[in-house]
């Protein structure tokens, strides 16, 4: 086990810079998310990790030893592809037992893990078989059993759920969630899903054209978005353009769009130096739509309602309040607002986040 | 209308060209001294006599060393050729391939002659080595044509994943990706041998004198006399190189099923 560190890496192809000076560190035994929209670098870096491609610059550090002059069968780790990669030839024993044929483990020790290994991802049953007999979340449950049998020190998954159905995606993530927190092993999860991100990790690294925009642990990244990419990405978000007026102990001061003057708690604000442009990002599922203005200290607008996208126990609203156009999904209990409703916008200060303009 | 004149013609120009070689098979199993119809009777003769010609053994003693060692250096170039090729970016790849290709499209002859002019330029006699780099030379664009197919379809994250459970670059290729490739390397191995085997045009440039093989046998057989044994020796050879593809081909599908190897799309 050990913790990784990626100490200034740059990658370039040729000219083509794919990840843009970076450190960054995996604390041990966590599940790490590396999270962003596809060609942002992210497997660029997972591979530079496994040893599958060489750092243009930087060091890379596993488990306090730097590993750039260490090939990747000589660096103890568990790789799992999209599209499995198991090896066709090989009974599904074969396929797991693998990594241990090369570690002077005896036979029956091999049988012996292998089914243990089998057990841990809940198919004891198929190590016989070939993977072609295999449904697509089997194959990738084998993939996965024969990247941890090894005890790796690092677990490295490219986009492993992406190939699978929606349903098994979903039930595949928390059985993924659930062993490894059983081994405890060092996980660097790639993806670009952002709910798969949000739902399994301890610490989330959002990157965009091969720079990390944000590391942190979910509710940090959603609750407080580092940048207009970051909140853009996870989940629906209106970003309103205004000027921060002042910063004081209660809070900064923004001059908003719809809102006006409203003042933003300090800790929603951590990046902002102080007057100048700043925006604020107002999340669609925290902006509520209500017959009548609210009570105590929330924002609010009056509005009309332009679109109404109903999806039984939500509803994503778009709404117009003067020249904005603004998008917010709702609970609702009975029946959603209708088109051309007025309404009254709502939020609360700690619900929102200011960033430097 | 047009589709049956059209049917017609192709059935005749079928039977043009497998005609003599149906007629070449039937006569060899005739008994009488003279290679034509009618046939006087069944018998085995021919072959016997084939059996006991000295020098037809020879050269088909030759022909087969020929063939197998041809088989041997062709396929192991041409895969490690394939995997230079298709594996590593290596410069002046697209230049590599076309020289590597090329015997293919150059005229047989002009490369025998070429061949030929180039060893006696170097000064090195002929030889039994040169012939068979010579036939090497004309069946490695095909070993290396169908193992590249193959080599390609091979996924390069399989290796990846062996790589990562720990197994040298060198196992990795024994372990995966060879007994992936193993129906091209098959395949590539029996093209050339079969290649090899019926090769006359290189053969009869490069061979030393007072060795012969079976094409060039036969050729100088049918210089002095058209006798009934060319027709067995023209079935053996038949049986030979379209048989034993058939039948690698047949066992190459049953290892793919057993392993639960998918057919290379
Ligand atoms: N071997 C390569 N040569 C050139 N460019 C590459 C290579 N590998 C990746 N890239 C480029 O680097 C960028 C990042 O790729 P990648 O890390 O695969 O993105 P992601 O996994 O986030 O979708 C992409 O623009 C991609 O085209
Ligand atoms: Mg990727």
């Amino acid at each position: 086990m050990g913790a990784v560190s990626l100490e200034n890496i740059v990658k370039r192809f040729g000219s083509f810079t794919a990840v843009e000076r970076t450190s960054l560190t995996i604390p041990e035994g966590t599940l790490t998310t590396l999270l962003g929209p596809s060609g942002c670098g992210k497997t660029t870096t997972l591979r530079m990790i496994a040893g599958l491609l060489d750092p243009t610059e930087g060091n890379i550090v596993i488990g306090g030893r730097s590993v750039n002059d260490v090939p990747i069968h000589k660096r103890n780790l568990g790789l799992v592809f999209q599209n499995y990669a198991l090896f066709p030839h090989k009974t599904v024993a074969d396929n797991v037992g693998f990594g241990l044929r090369y570690r002077n483990v005896n036979r029956a020790e091999i049988a012996r893990r292998v089914q243990e290994a089998l057990e841990l991802v809940q198919l004891p049953h198929v190590a016989d078989r070939f993977p072609k007999a295999l449904s697509g979340g089997q194959q990738q449950r084998i993939a996965l059993a024969r990247a941890i049998v090894i005890e790796p020190d690092v677990l490295l998954l490219d986009e492993p759920l992406s190939a699978l159905d929606a349903n098994l995606r979903e039930d595949m993530r928390v059985e993924l969630k659930r062993i490894q927190e059983r081994i405890g092993v060092t996980t660097v999860f790639v993806t670009h899903d952002q709910s798969e991100a949000l739902a399994m990790s301890d610490q989330i690294v959002v990157m965009s054209n091969g720079r990390v925009e944000q590391v942190g642990a979910p509710e940090e990244v959603y609750n407080t978005p580092a940048s207009e990419f970051v909140a853009k990405f996870l989940g629906a978000s209106n970003i309103l353009d205004g000027r921060c007026l002042s910063r004081g102990p209660d809070g900064a001061e923004l001059d908003v769009p719809v809102f006006g003057k409203v003042i933003v708690p300090t800790a929603k604000a951590p990046h902002l130096a102080g007057e100048g442009a700043a925006k604020l990002v107002v999340r669609a599922e925290k902006l509520l739509l209500r017959d009548s203005p609210p009570e105590g200290g929330a924002f609010s607008a009056p509005a009309s309602v332009e679109t109404v996208d109903y999806q039984g126990q939500s509803v994503r609203y778009f709404v117009r309040s003067g020249e904005t156009q603004l998008q917010a999904i709702n609970m609702i209990d009975e029946r959603p607002f209708p088109v051309g409703a007025q309404v009254h916008l709502t939020l609360r200060p700690q619900d929102c986040a200011a960033l430097p303009g | 209308m047009g589709w049956n004149l059209i049917r017609v013609y192709a059935v005749l120009v079928y039977l043009f060209m497998f005609l003599p070689v149906a007629v070449v098979v039937l006569l060899s199993f005739n008994a009488s001294q003279f290679g034509a119809f009618p046939m006087a009777g069944f018998s085995l003769r021919w072959f016997v006599a084939l059996w006991e010609n000295d020098a037809v053994m020879r050269a088909f003693r030759t022909s087969l060393a020929l063939g197998f060692l041809c088989a041997i250096i062709s396929t192991t170039l041409g895969v490690l050729a394939s995997l230079a090729l298709v594996r590593y970016r290596i410069p002046g790849r697209n230049l590599l391939t076309t020289v590597l290709i090329a015997p293919i499209l150059v005229p047989e002859v002009v490369m025998a002659v070429a061949l030929l002019l180039f060893l006696n330029f170097v000064g090195i006699g002929r030889s039994f080595i040169m012939l068979l780099a010579g036939h090497v030379i004309f069946t490695l664009p095909f070993v290396i044509l169908v193992v590249q197919a193959r080599l390609v379809g091979i996924r390069r994250d399989v290796e990846e994943a062996a790589l990562s459970l720990g197994a040298s670059p060198r196992q990795t290729f024994f372990a995966v990706t060879l007994p992936l490739l193993m129906p091209a390397v098959a395949a590539g191995a029996l093209f050339a041998f079969t290649i090899s085997f019926d090769n006359i045009t290189g053969t009869l440039f490069w061979k030393p004198g007072g060795v012969e093989t079976v094409p060039t046998q036969i050729f100088a057989m049918l210089r002095h006399s058209i006798s009934p044994e060319i027709n067995a020796l023209g079935t053996v050879m038949i049986v030979l190189t379209v048989g034993l593809p058939l039948l690698g081909a047949a066992l190459a599908r049953r290892l793919a099923m057993k392993s639960g190897v998918s057919e290379p799309r």
